[in-house]
């Protein structure tokens, strides 16, 4: 490639690297995200759950 | 959970605002380049990417002695999030590398002194999880893990070194050691473009920091939880 006198063209390899960052950030960024959901989801049902026990047990 | 304060949220901003511009100025600012054509663009992100990716798992190193010193769980939370972060972006710079390899070298891979010691850093931190996915109980797991990354670090500076110590076909863009080293001369604009691309990645790379501490600490509020319900 290097003895080569007129650029090659390697723009395939550039729009390929590219879509590799871009897509690899989302992926990253989507799991950040729902991660977070699914955290605050387990957080407020453990939270009913212990408010539920605090509760005095009424008597029948 | 506290909701995202006002500073992560402009940072946040700042964050995708830097990311635009680098993209704008390595695709279409920075001229292209003579020898190798367009794919030479992937340089701006690869060398952006890598800076971020080492620094963290030094990074990581230091949040490790600084857990083993004090012993307080949020040095853990931060080497963890410094570790996993970094892993993503050493992970981009690899694939970006290989990408630009095969037109250069007319290969995807050759088992050069920098790319076998950047694919071992990058496995050695992808074992970290499992590491810590194996150890149930938070104090061992932040000990053992504190101890790994002090003893993993060391790959961050040999891999930086790597090219500069021993002959490599990698090219060396900052200070090569020898004038048998193939170093790569950049015009002005595309000095621009990757001086920027530096800052913008470590603005990202403190803006996800920030993220994943967020998430750990809602992590280890759940896994106190948890842990209550179960006594």
């Amino acid at each position: 490639m290097f003895l080569l006198e007129t650029t090659p063209d390697t723009s395939g390899y550039m729009i390929l690297g590219y879509s590799v960052f871009f897509i690899t950030m989302t992926i990253y960024i989507a799991s950040l995200y729902i991660r977070n959901r699914n955290l605050k989801r387990d957080l407020e049902m453990l939270e009913s759950i212990q408010a539920e026990e605090a509760k005095p047990k009424k008597k029948k | 959970m506290q909701p995202r304060p006002i500073a992560l949220k402009i940072l946040d901003f700042v964050s995708v605002i830097l990311l635009a511009i680098s993209t704008y100025l390595a695709l279409f600012f920075a001229p292209t380049e003579l020898v190798m054509g367009e794919v030479q663009r992937v340089f701006y992100f690869h060398i952006g990417t890598a800076w971020v990716g080492l620094l963290g798992f030094v990074i990581a190193a230091i949040a490790g002695i600084a857990y083993l010193v004090t012993k307080n769980m949020l040095w853990d939370r931060f080497e963890l999030a410094a570790v996993e972060v970094s892993t993503v972006f050493f992970f981009i710079t690899i694939a970006l590398g290989s990408i630009w390899a095969r037109p250069a070298w007319n290969t995807w891979w050759t088992w050069d002194p920098r790319l076998t010691t950047a694919a071992i850093t990058e496995l050695i931190y992808v074992a970290y999880f499992m590491l810590r996915q194996g150890i149930e109980e938070p104090e061992k797991r932040a000990r053992f893990g504190a101890v790994y990354t002090l003893l993993g670090g060391i790959s961050a500076p040999i891999t930086f070194m790597v090219i500069r110590l021993f002959r490599s076909i990698h090219p060396v863009v900052i200070g090569a050691a020898n004038a048998s080293q193939e170093k790569m001369s950049m015009t002005s604009d595309m000095k621009t473009a990757f001086f920027f691309a530096l800052f913008a990645f470590t603005v990202i790379f403190i803006d996800m920091i920030w993220h994943r501490l967020r998430l750990s600490s809602l992590e280890e509020k759940v896994e106190q939880l948890k842990l209550n319900s179960l006594m």
